[in-house]
């Protein structure tokens, strides 16, 4: 269970990006995080992991406190939180396979990290969940050989071999063309309950916020303005979070939304 | 169509304004008047340069036919130039990629750290491989090791800078990832950093041992090893011949290491 409460983060001296943001996701739950670019989101599910140090408040993961974290203790805490990028932010040069057993570098020795000589186990679970995702016949191409939808499997892969108690997922589908970005998204979902691994997903495409999670909470100059099921997300609350925002370079963000409202 | 006429005629232009060219005209006289005061002030006594032909010519027949009896012993000095060069590269490595990874904005721990590298990098540059030599022939006496320290320290400055270039270019997000997994920093490095800089490494490493070849050849001439001790020494005693032969060779050396080196690039880039 991630409990996230009053956490506030502040860059510099400027405005607070987050203002005392509360959230609890429980169980195997897929929750979807939507908003206008600067809402926040990104801070949110980069507070969580600590890839942003958040300014006060408390986030909770399964009863252990992670605000306050350092060294060893910190690192020992990211093991068990999975993340996948927006740009997927795998090794180019690298293959498929050590990409995905970077996932364990939390867990092995740095002698195994550099010699590659991952425990048996590790190589073992690499080839299910790459078989289970379809890229297992990769295994030793170069990451960068790979097409978008197949970068973000190995992406995917990668914060599942973790053993994550939670996968943060931060705009998983915007480098993606609209048909790949649906194959990953039902990818996410079909994987949380497989795993029972409670899932946030940062999204920019309300349709398939409402598509494929369980729960969508919806943020707004770093408040929560939005908490319901896709079923109560309407165009009051699309309103509500995208509306009357008038900085130019978010319209292209805010009328997709608008469409989607009017057609069910 | 009035209007455009009206365009037409009224917009002259010109590449430069007035204050542009009396600018360049003053850079044009200070770079003038720096020639002419650099001839003057230097001193060169013209006769002899007006003799170079015939000293060229009297040279060149003292050096013909290169003398080829001392050819085990130039092979020699040779492959220790090679030595000097191929090892002081290689222990290089060891100092240059610590002190560019403190040296690199995006990696040092801090500050301090940060001007400590690059006061490391610009010692080592700004100070030429012969006076660096002099230093450790001064030190350790005259001999390889005084040559290979003298490479060395100027090697550092120059793939250390290199390095930490490379280094400050790498894309952060796969950095950013490997933090998320839980990775500890020597791990992020491996990872993260190192497949992406290792392209840039070896292109450097053999550029500086192509390098490095060239500068062990003068090394000699302070007394620091390599085929420069016998050159200086066929020069002290006149042995013009011999002195072609050794020339022959260093230029030999210089287009073998130099077709080496274009190949190993290939292969890597």
């Amino acid at each position: 269970m991630l409990e996230i409460s009053n956490l506030v983060k502040r860059y510099g001296s400027d405005a607070p990006v987050l203002k005392g943001l509360d959230l609890v996701v429980e169980g195997n739950t897929v929750v979807s995080v939507v908003g206008a670019s600067g809402a926040g989101k990104s801070t949110m599910l980069r507070c969580i992991n600590r890839l942003v140090e958040p300014t006060s408040g408390s986030i909770q993961l399964n009863g252990r406190e992670l605000v306050n974290l350092r060294g060893a203790n910190l690192r020992h805490a990211r093991r068990k939180i999975g993340m996948v990028f927006q740009g997927f932010n795998l090794i180019d040069r690298l293959t498929v396979m050590e990409n995905v057993l970077a996932g364990r570098l939390g867990y092995v020795s740095l002698y195994q990290a550099m010699t590659r000589k991952f425990p048996q186990t590790d190589i073992d679970r690499a080839f299910h969940l790459m078989d289970r995702v379809g890229i297992a016949h990769y295994a030793n191409k170069r990451a960068d050989e790979l097409s978008g939808g197949e970068r973000q499997r190995v992406g995917v892969v990668r914060a599942l071999m973790q053993e994550p108690e939670i996968l943060l997922a931060d705009e998983p589908t915007a480098s993606l063309d609209p048909k790949t970005s649906e194959q990953i998204m039902v990818l996410l979902q079909s994987l949380a309950s497989e795993l029972s691994l409670p899932v946030l997903i940062n999204i920019h495409n309300v349709s398939q916020a409402r598509t494929y999670t369980d729960r969508i909470v919806g943020l707004r100059n770093g408040q929560m303005i939005f908490d319901g099921t896709p079923g109560e997300f309407n165009q009051e609350a699309l309103d509500a979070i995208y509306g009357g925002i008038e900085a130019p370079d978010e319209t292209g963000g805010e009328e997709q939304p608008t469409e989607e409202a009017q057609t069910p | 169509m009035v209007e455009q006429t009206a365009e037409l005629t009224a917009r002259p232009w010109t590449r430069y304004s007035r204050k542009e060219r009396w600018i360049r005209f003053a850079i044009y006289f200070v770079t003038l008047f720096a020639v002419v005061w650099a001839i003057r002030d230097i001193d060169i006594f013209w006769p002899w340069v007006w003799d170079a032909p015939t000293q060229i010519q009297n040279l060149g027949s003292r050096m013909w036919p290169p003398e080829f009896e001392a050819w085990s012993a130039i092979l020699n000095a040779m492959l220790e130039t090679v030595h000097i060069a191929t090892l002081s590269t290689m222990l290089t490595i060891f100092i240059a990629l610590p002190v560019s990874y403190i040296a690199a904005q995006n990696t040092t721990p801090n500050r301090l750290t940060l001007w400590i590298g690059r006061f490391i990098l610009v010692s080592s540059r700004s100070v030429n491989t012969i006076i660096w030599a002099l230093l450790f022939v001064a030190i350790f006496g005259p001999g390889v090791l005084a040559g290979i320290l003298a490479v060395m320290f100027r090697s550092v400055g120059f793939i250390g800078k290199l390095m930490g270039e490379a280094i400050e270019e790498i894309d952060r997000r796969p950095v950013e990832a490997m933090e998320a997994t839980g990775a500890s920093r020597m791990k992020v490095v491996l990872f993260g950093i190192v497949p992406q800089v290792m392209p840039a490494f070896f292109a450097i490493v053999i550029l500086r041992w192509d390098i490095n070849i060239r500068e062990s050849t003068v090394l000699g001439l302070v007394g620091a090893g390599g085929i420069g001790v016998l050159l200086q020494g066929s020069i002290d005693t006149f042995a013009w011949q011999t002195v072609a032969t050794i020339l022959l060779a260093i230029i030999g050396l210089v287009l073998l290491g130099e077709a080496l080196t274009s190949m190993l690039r290939k292969k890597v880039l």
